[in-house]
């Protein structure tokens, strides 16, 4: 028995999220008393296969090949099964990241295991139970599942477990898949990364607009905010369908769920499909010219104010809070 | 080319979410249900890709009876035919039996579903379709286009993007940026109560998760409100008293 975990990189480092995922595995390791084998994919810089083992990894497992040096989905999830196969491993731990979603169906249906996708906390384990919780209704409710199947898949939400450092050995050894050439029929073609932005998904604090904000041209004052508190920044819906925003920055119930530590709306009504997204951040802050505005009613801090007089004034205040800090 | 959009019938994303019988039935007293909006926008693109006799597209849903409305929109919209797999959705892995053992006996070029259901979030059919058809799924696209026999796409990753060529047949879960949302139009909702739908009787499938329960997130304390003359003083109580920054 053991558990696995992969340790996705982006860029040739582990992601934030990989190692939450890691200190989630080691905690399940930890819980039914077996060791947490690590299999990482890809070229990965000097150094960085050392890391997985100060969070508690037992063993790494590297795979490094020519052909897997972009992101296959099918094949690293024939590498990632195989591993699983190898290490006798009844536990599959992922990221619900972007991969990790492509990654943990196709593992589970190899593994002939069952799937708990966006799991936002430990699973409850008594006995041969085997429960987990993860976010329903876009954020609206939780559901609980019990995974029945001998193997299981678990997905973990990014920004749901805490990293926890713990020592162990981390042995790295080299892992040489069998690779089938039906596992190859998509091919990367470009990678385009804006290497300067904080990825939404993962962002710790998130500064958010919306139609409020009246136009494009008045995101510098939202982009410097988040800038100088090394934010993420997001939009709403009517936002990106206008053109004002990229599609990838839309929150909300048909765009991307986020659940940072900080979540700050400047001139967003707070509508049901919009707050379905966010409703999980731990701190709320609206900043409303409308009083009335539904947002409010879930807010942790609320200023009622005009944006373009408010946001200046945080920026201020927090440059001189970093200045004195 | 043909194409199969994978489609479900989720509540209306203004839908007050309540449960009953002790927090294990989600209440749909009063709930409207609606084609999955990101269905839509995978529906919209395999219609345009078909546009001008280039094809034809089928929608399945794994459903009851009582999804047909659903089913229907979706042929009003402009889907050429229906197949409506008569069973309750259970879960992803059970949808994605249903639906891979129908392909395997009627082979599509393209299968698309939505990234994700707005109920469950799930982000699982396309990717447990790939593996059962041992074809590649990429399960959140933001642009399709097909080349011949190769479907080129745009995946989304974390703070950026990715352009793949991808071999057909494959799955692909839409998302926004792929195509606009269409709206039936008059000769649309006329056509589609003519359209075929046909109903086929599920296969056995294995269940290897149960449903336990719901439960209600916690709800928030009072806003504490700043006086906008104030507001500096909000980056203090966020490092002081919130402890986020
Ligand atoms: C099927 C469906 C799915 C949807 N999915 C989503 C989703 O995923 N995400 C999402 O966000 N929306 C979604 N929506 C849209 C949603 O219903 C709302 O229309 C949308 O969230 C409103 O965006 P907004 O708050 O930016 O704009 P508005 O509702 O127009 O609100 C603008 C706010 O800005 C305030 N304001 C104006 N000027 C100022 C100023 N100078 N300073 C401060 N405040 C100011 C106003 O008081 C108002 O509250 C969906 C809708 C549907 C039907």
């Amino acid at each position: 028995m053991a558990v696995l975990i992969y340790t996705e990189n982006a860029g040739g480092k582990f992601k934030k999220s990989t190692f939450e995922a890691i200190s989630y595995a080691r905690a399940i390791a930890d819980e039914t008393g077996t060791t947490l084998t690590a299999i990482s994919i890809g070229d990965v810089d000097p150094g960085e296969l050392a890391l997985p083992g100060k969070y508690g990894t037992d063993k790494v497992l590297h795979v490094c090949n020519g052909q897997l040096k972009n992101f296959i989905n099918q094949a690293y999830a024939s590498v990632i099964a195989e591993a699983a196969k190898k290490e006798n491993a009844d536990i599959v731990v992922l990221s619900n990241s972007f991969s990790g979603r492509g990654l943990a169906p196709r593992i589970a249906v190899k593994l002939d295991a069952g799937l708990a996708d966006g799991v936002i906390s430990l699973p409850e384990i008594s006995g041969s139970q085997f429960r987990v919780k993860k976010t329903a209704f876009s954020g609206k409710a939780f559901a609980i599942f019990e995974l029945t199947s001998a193997k299981k898949v678990i997905s973990l939400s990014p920004n749901a477990y805490q990293v926890v450092e713990k020592h162990a050995e981390g042995k790295i050894e080299e892992f040489i898949p069998e690779l089938k050439p039906t596992d190859f029929k998509a091919l990367v073609k470009e990678v385009i990364q804006s290497a300067d932005k904080v990825s939404l998904p993962d962002a710790e604090i998130v500064v958010s607009g919306g139609r409020g904000l009246k136009g494009p041209e008045n995101w510098g004052m939202l982009e410097e905010l988040a800038s100088l508190l090394g934010a993420a920044t997001a939009c709403s819906k009517p936002v990106s369908d206008a053109g004002w925003r990229s599609h990838s920055e839309h929150v909300g119930q048909t765009g991307i769920t986020v659940s940072p530590n900080l979540y700050i709306a400047v001139g967003i009504s707070g509508a049901i499909q919009h707050l379905a997204g966010v409703s999980s951040s731990k701190v709320i802050v609206v900043i409303n010219k409308d009083p009335e505005a539904p947002f409010f009613k879930v807010a942790d801090y609320g200023i009622v104010g005009d944006a373009f007089e408010v946001v200046p004034k945080l920026i201020a205040a927090v440059k001189e809070y970093k200045a004195s800090a | 080319m043909k194409i199969l959009v994978c489609i479900s019938n989720v509540p209306d994303t203004t839908t007050k979410i309540t449960f009953t019988d002790n927090n294990t039935q989600f209440n749909t007293n009063g709930v409207q249900f609606i084609l999955n909006p990101y269905d839509e926008i995978a529906l919209a693109r395999a219609i345009e890709l078909t546009e001008g006799g280039k094809g034809t597209v089928t929608v399945i849903n794994v459903g009851e009876v009582s999804t047909e409305p659903t089913i229907r929109k979706a042929l009003a919209i402009g889907a050429d035919d229906a197949v409506r797999i008569n069973a309750k959705p259970h879960d992803a892995w059970f949808v994605a039996k249903q639906i891979a053992s129908y392909i395997q006996q009627n082979s599509y070029d393209l299968v698309l579903t939505g990234r994700e259901s707005i109920d469950y979030n799930g982000s699982k059919v396309a990717g447990m379709l790939g593996e059962l058809l041992d074809i590649p799924s990429v399960s959140i696209i933001k642009k399709l286009d097909i080349e011949g026999d190769l479907a080129v796409v745009e995946r989304e990753i974390e703070g950026g993007k990715e352009i793949l060529s991808i071999q057909l047949p494959f799955v692909a879960g839409a998302a926004e940026g792929v195509a606009e949302p269409k709206i039936p139009n008059m000769r649309g909702i006329m056509s589609a109560r003519t359209k075929p739908l046909a109903v086929v009787e599920p296969v056995e499938v294995s269940t290897n998760l149960t449903f336990s329960g719901f439960e209600i997130p916690a709800a928030r304390g009072q806003v504490k409100l700043i006086p906008t003359d104030d507001s500096a003083s909000l980056i203090g109580l966020l490092h002081t008293e919130a402890r986020v920054i």
